[in-house]
């Protein structure tokens, strides 16, 4: 009876989220092991809300992404648990067939190299009316025509002239509003932007940032953003959650982890970047002047599947006691219902 | 810099134009400005920055004083020497005293040798351990400075990290003892976590030997933590250049301006007035006349005057803070 309440619980939460994320887990081969790379990550996204993925290089947030949509190197790569219930259809339980009608059509991707992501022999108008006659059906010159649109919609100044323009005759900044224009052809409800603006200037990253900002305001679309940069994530998501070594370690409203961190990896990045922020060097002294130390989190992230036994961090953290390395802490709620933790002995509030 | 003492590098005026096009595949031959016409200086035990987006010519310009690539024009002074004019051994000896750390800790190690190896070659080069026991004892000390285990010296790169890879980068960048160090993007492939670590060590070893840095960069919040000075960028030349402080403080230059409020903050909370500029930066083939930046420029766009596209601004000090900067219209 408990269970089945459980499970309505469960089942009205699913509906209430656009992309429900349960307990999911992605293993890689390495050698002859299956490792899990992601491994039992859960999250929600409600239709039009911004939940940044964070983390460093290998934590799996890349992949957690891929998985969502299934673009995965198999069979080296595959899921091998969890949910991914996203408009109410379990995407993992999806032949490819159908999964291919979600993609592009329902859930628009945009990846971090514009480069690679776009085809050198397609005119930019040809890529961004592709998807628009796979999914929506239209013909050539609808679809061209429409293309144009969106083009000018991404902010592509004169775009009727630039959809005849090669992807090489485009500069990473455009090439990257080519690749939005195409993941926003067919009105996506969710947008995966996986390190959108990774391999872009800073001014020219500030634009992208502000042009997806406006789509999502205009389209009402959720966005889903992976990044490595806990600054794009203070001025562009509503949440976040915050990955190391294949789990997600804190999760909460963004204002609330920006205030007060608890994990102590989170506070630990955290609390460098703002000693970046306000200088390091008293700017009227040349040479020698007295300089306040960057807080460093010792050590490296661990190799895949050479993570610790316990929390993945312990070896690293400056909080770590015997109980860390016994068993791996639980994502728990921590003072407020929406701000979870993964850690036995979180940062106190400031 | 206190006055009076002479800069431990000076460049002035200093240009250097690839060649392009032209030759067997035909093609118009053009010329790409890729520093334009620049003049700095790093003190002892200081460090400067140069920061700029891709293209500004900021990589080319920290390869230039090092003569890795031949200025075409312009004066270099290295510790009160023309080190342009030397040659031979001259030459050597004084490249004893200038090194460069590489963006990825990866490409620029060789992956054959051990990294005993890769640390001494400086040391090999200007032949300064007569023996091997004190070239391993030395090498073995500089290992421990930048924070690597004594096991290290036998092994190869690929068994380290990306941040212990940038630590062998930086001891071998040490191990000739110099005086000035080049550092092109020296954290940028590096995770967060890690950065921390290696601007700390590149910060304390700086106090430690009295190095001076030329910090390369277009991550301007460790410049602003790690730079005295630091100089922007743009197509070629300096638009704006002064005290960190003062500069990250006081932006004159409409360009610095947007380049600073780009920066992501980790402050969700804080509206700022955010400075979006409109396209990316021009070709250095086909600079724009006049102030080169005029076409993206905000106050043009507002003020449009005829001047900012005819005339080529000069360094000069802003009005309000003293440091210098490249504007017909700073503040405007």
């Amino acid at each position: 009876m408990l269970h089945g309440r459980r499970a309505l619980v469960r089942q009205s939460r699913a509906l209430a989220a656009l992309l429900s994320v349960r307990d999911l887990v992605t293993t890689v081969r390495v050698g002859d092991a299956d490792v899990a790379a992601v491994s039992g990550v859960s999250f929600e996204l409600g239709a039009g809300r911004t939940l940044g993925l964070v983390g460093e290089s290998g934590c799996g947030k890349s992949l957690t992404a891929m998985s969502l949509v299934r673009l995965l190197a198999a069979p080296r790569v595959r899921i091998a648990g969890g949910a991914v219930v996203f408009e109410g259809r379990d995407l993992t339980l999806l032949a490819e067939r159908q999964l291919r009608r979600v993609r592009g059509r329902r859930i628009g991707m945009v990846f971090q190299e514009p480069s690679t992501a776009c085809n050198p022999v397609m005119t930019a108008g040809d890529q961004v009316a592709e998807p628009l006659r796979v999914h929506a059906g239209l013909d050539r010159s609808a679809a061209r025509a429409r293309a144009v649109e969106l083009l000018a919609e991404v902010g592509i100044p004169s775009p009727a002239e630039r959809a005849r323009a090669y992807p090489h005759e485009l500069s990473g900044g455009m090439k990257q509003r080519v690749m939005i224009a195409m993941a926003l052809a067919c009105r996506p409800v969710l947008l995966i932007a996986d390190e959108p603006t990774t391999a872009l200037d800073v001014t020219v990253q500030a634009q992208i940032l502000e042009l997806l900002a406006r789509l999502r305001r205009e389209l009402g679309m959720a966005l889903l953003l992976i990044t490595h940069d806990l600054g794009v994530v203070a001025e562009t998501c509503d949440d976040v959650a915050v990955m190391y070594a294949g789990r997600i370690v804190e999760a909460a409203p963004v204002s609330a982890l920006f205030a007060a961190p608890r994990h102590p990896y989170t506070a630990g990045l955290l609390t460098a970047l703002r000693t970046l922020e306000h200088g390091g060097v008293d700017g009227s002294e040349s040479g020698g002047g007295a300089r306040r130390r960057l807080r460093e989190i010792p050590g490296a992230v661990p190799a895949l599947g050479q993570a610790p036994a316990g929390c993945a961090f312990a070896d690293r953290c400056p909080r770590a006691a015997a109980d860390c390395r016994a068993s791996t802490p639980p994502l728990a709620p921590l003072g407020t219902p929406d701000h979870l933790v993964r850690c036995f002995h979180p940062e106190p509030v400031a | 810099m206190s006055a009076g003492v002479a800069p431990l590098l000076e460049a002035h005026d200093l240009i250097k134009h690839f060649p392009v096009g032209g030759g067997l595949a035909g093609g118009r031959r053009q010329v790409v400005r890729a520093v334009d016409g620049v003049s700095i200086s790093v003190g002892r035990g200081e460090t400067l920055a140069l920061v700029g987006e891709s293209g500004c010519g900021k990589t080319t310009l920290g390869r230039a004083v090092l003569r890795l690539h031949e200025p075409s024009a312009g004066t270099l002074r290295f510790a009160g020497e023309n080190f342009l004019g030397l040659a031979g051994s001259a030459l050597r000896a004084a490249r004893q005293r200038m090194q460069m750390i590489f963006q990825d800790p990866q490409g620029s190690l060789n992956p054959r040798m051990i990294v005993g190896d890769i640390v001494a070659e400086p040391l090999d080069v200007h032949r300064l351990c007569p023996t091997r026991a004190q070239r391993r004892e030395r090498v073995i000390e500089l290992l421990g400075r930048v924070g690597l285990p004594p096991e290290s010296f036998a092994r190869h790169p690929h068994e380290f990290s990306g941040g212990q890879r940038q630590r062998i980068g930086i001891a071998r960048a040490l191990s000739a003892g110099p005086e000035l160090v080049v550092a092109d993007e020296p954290i940028s492939a590096l995770d967060v976590s890690i950065q921390a670590q290696i601007v700390n060590l590149l910060g304390d070893l700086q106090v430690e030997r009295g190095l001076a840095y030329l910090f390369v960069s277009h991550d301007l919040r460790v410049v602003r933590y790690l730079a005295h000075r630091v100089a922007v960028m743009y197509l070629g030349r300096i638009v704006e250049t002064g005290p960190t402080a003062q500069v990250y403080e006081w932006a004159a230059h409409p360009y610095t301006r947007a380049l600073l409020s780009a920066v992501p903050r980790a402050d969700p909370g804080t509206r700022r007035l955010r400075v979006i500029l409109e396209g990316d930066p021009p070709s250095p083939i086909t600079p724009p006349p006049g102030c080169a930046f005029h076409p993206r420029c905000p106050t043009y766009a507002k003020l449009a005057d005829a001047r900012c596209r005819t005339e080529r601004p000069e360094l000069a000090p802003a009005a309000a803070s003293g440091h210098t900067v490249a504007c017909h219209h700073p503040d405007g």
